[in-house]
């Protein structure tokens, strides 16, 4: 009973979330691999694109909410998110005529881009602020708990209790659905296929006929796309704040490369390496030790390896050793 | 700064990936007009350079017949490649003219022209080597909206080892059968003209006489081939027509036998 116990305590504080949010890092690390994999650079305005596309998400479900429209016990937030998912598409699409073309046609080695692409994270950002404001925001609506854990004790007559939340279910299920897509899409299509051509080999791309704008223009659509449901999924896992998404760029990033940047595989590999490694090492195990061990020698601090304070670290510390030791990442990288 | 696109040296590859980025293809005006009479392919006396750099070619011509072998040889840096780069608009034509098949097609961009059925294997680089090897036939027949599964059999029964190795990624290939790709990819738009730019670079002499051969069977389904090869002897033995370059002009010229028994071409480029 007590290995039951400390079972049930470890799927709800560390595998649930873990599965949770690795999904959305992964979400996120895709799109950073396909544009460092087809645009050669990497996209530092990615967790800006992810912030702008869940803003519109939010303010398209507000009007729903306000309107009437609800999914029932599914949040309002998928019904709005195609519509932000369109604005986010717009968006990166424009800066690309606006601003990566220029640098594109040029030529221009991928450190310029990279640094063009700060540039316009800060504009993302400064303007998302500028719309929705700098707090938090709830946009969350419907069933919260798919198992809740007071249902789940009433039901179990375990001591632990599980919950799975809405959210994490939603998470997961999209996850599952996206990648699938995405890996068909690349691999059996036609315009997949010269999307790998064309971050193989540029120059014979274009000999084979691949018009590389159509290739650049697919792959800002699916990365705004991706962007897009990794930041609603994120914002409606926790609540959507404009700045946890900048700073959400420092795990994805670590989780494209620890994958192997430009392998879509290894994004998603990498996103729960990441994940799970944050939520091990800031986790107070005490609760799952508890059951595990005889009274004597049950621990009395809390057993956390790390405060939650410092979950940017986790991510930062596994980027620096892989690149110490392993700088293609774990799967081969840059072969989208 | 000389140049402010560049990175000074950076090979920080999580900042990005220059990998198979590609060069600038220069601007071309993209029409194209009839000029009828004249060899099948012909570069008519041309004077290119890359970018703003010096001329490299010299009023240099280059043709292939149809149904025919050309080959161009001659030493080091004698402009060889850039001859063949100049043919299918991949360098700034300075001066000269480029005709397929009865048209003017100097101001077509290298794209145009593999839409006007001219197939060209780069030396280096001329495969997709992190995708199968069928999925780099079907990347080469991208411009084809027609069902190209006959040109893919086609293709297969010209370079039997690409059927049994097709869903292999093409760049865990020895280098022979990587250049068969290559040759195998191009040959997928149906091109009215094959241009291959040194194919036996790199492999074994037993590989070496093995790609010729297919060369040759090639050449035997009716495309004429424009070929440029560091193996003077041999690419000379099945020519029709061979190019000897010097220093980015035509300095011998004369079907493949000729040269081979011209004393004059046998001293400086074949070795006696």
């Amino acid at each position: 009973m007590d290995l039951l116990n400390a079972l049930i305590a470890f799927l709800n504080y560390v595998f649930i979330p873990g599965v949770a949010y690795g999904s959305q890092l992964a979400l996120g690390a895709l799109g950073v691999t396909l544009v460092y994999g087809i645009l050669r650079f990497s996209n530092f305005a990615h967790g800006d694109t992810m912030a702008m596309g869940a803003m519109a998400t939010v303010l398209m479900t507000w009007l729903f909410q306000s309107w009437g429209i609800s999914l029932g016990p599914l949040p309002t937030a998928l019904l709005a998110l195609p519509f932000g998912i369109l604005f986010a598409i717009g968006l990166v699409l424009f800066t690309d005529r606006a601003v990566y073309k220029f640098y594109r046609v040029k030529k221009a080695k991928p450190v310029i881009l990279v640094i063009v692409s700060l540039g316009i994270t800060f504009i993302y950002n400064g303007v998302t602020r500028f719309i929705i404001g700098t707090n938090d925001q709830n946009f969350f609506d419907g069933e919260r708990f798919i198992i809740s854990a007071r249902e789940f004790k009433k039901a179990t007559g375990l001591a632990e209790g599980l919950s799975f939340k809405t959210t994490q279910g939603i998470t997961i299920v999209t996850a599952i659905i996206v990648v699938a897509l995405l890996f068909w899409f690349l691999n059996r299509t036609r315009a997949g296929k010269s999307m790998r051509a064309y971050s193989d080999n540029e120059d014979l791309a274009l000999l084979s006929g691949i018009n590389p704008e159509r290739v650049v223009m697919i792959t800002w659509i699916i990365v705004a796309t991706l962007a897009t449901i990794a930041g609603v999924l994120y914002g409606l896992d926790k609540s959507f704040k404009p700045f946890v998404y900048f700073q959400l760029l420092l795990p994805i990033f670590a989780s494209a490369i620890v994958g192997g940047l430009g392998n879509p595989l290894g994004a998603i590999a990498g996103g729960f390496v990441i994940a799970f490694s944050e939520v091990t090492i800031t986790y107070a195990w005490k609760k799952v030790l508890v059951y595990m061990m005889p009274e004597s020698l049950e621990p009395s601090g809390l057993v956390q390896l790390l405060s939650t304070d410092y979950k940017f670290a986790v991510s930062f510390v596994i980027l620096l050793i892989v690149l110490l030791f392993k700088p293609t990442g774990l799967f081969k990288g840059q072969s989208v | 700064m000389s140049d402010p696109y560049g990175d000074r040296g950076n090979k920080d590859l999580s900042v990005g990936n220059a990998k198979g980025m590609g060069s600038v293809i220069p601007k071309a005006g993209g029409t194209s007009f009839a000029a009828p009479g004249g060899p099948f392919l012909i570069g008519d006396s041309m004077t290119a350079g890359y970018g703003n750099g010096p001329d490299i070619l010299h009023d240099c011509t280059i043709a292939v017949e149809e149904g025919e072998i050309a080959v161009i040889v001659g030493p080091n840096g004698a402009g060889k490649s850039t001859a063949m780069k100049a043919v299918f608009g991949m360098l700034d034509m300075r001066k000269g003219h480029v005709r397929l098949d009865g048209e003017d097609i100097t101001d077509l961009s290298p794209q145009a022209r593999v839409a006007k059925g001219m197939g060209f294997v780069p030396q280096t680089s001329n495969i997709f080597t992190s995708m199968t090897v069928e999925e780099n036939l079907e990347m080469g027949a991208f411009i084809r909206t027609d069902d190209f599964s006959d040109t893919m059999a086609q293709v297969y029964d010209l370079f039997p080892i690409l059927k049994e190795k097709r869903l292999q990624a093409a760049g865990e290939l020895s280098g022979g059968q990587r250049q068969q790709v290559a040759v195998g990819r191009a040959l997928m738009t149906q091109p009215k003209v094959l241009m291959l730019d040194e194919p036996t670079a790199g492999v074994s002499p037993i590989v070496m006489d093995e790609l010729f051969d297919r060369i040759i069977e090639v050449a035997r389904t009716g495309i004429p081939i424009l070929m440029v090869e560091q193996n003077a002897r041999q690419a000379l033995e099945i020519a029709d027509k061979g190019y000897v370059l010097v220093q980015g002009a035509n300095a011998y010229a004369g079907t493949g036998k000729e040269l081979l028994a011209d004393p004059e071409v046998r001293k400086s480029f074949l070795g006696g």
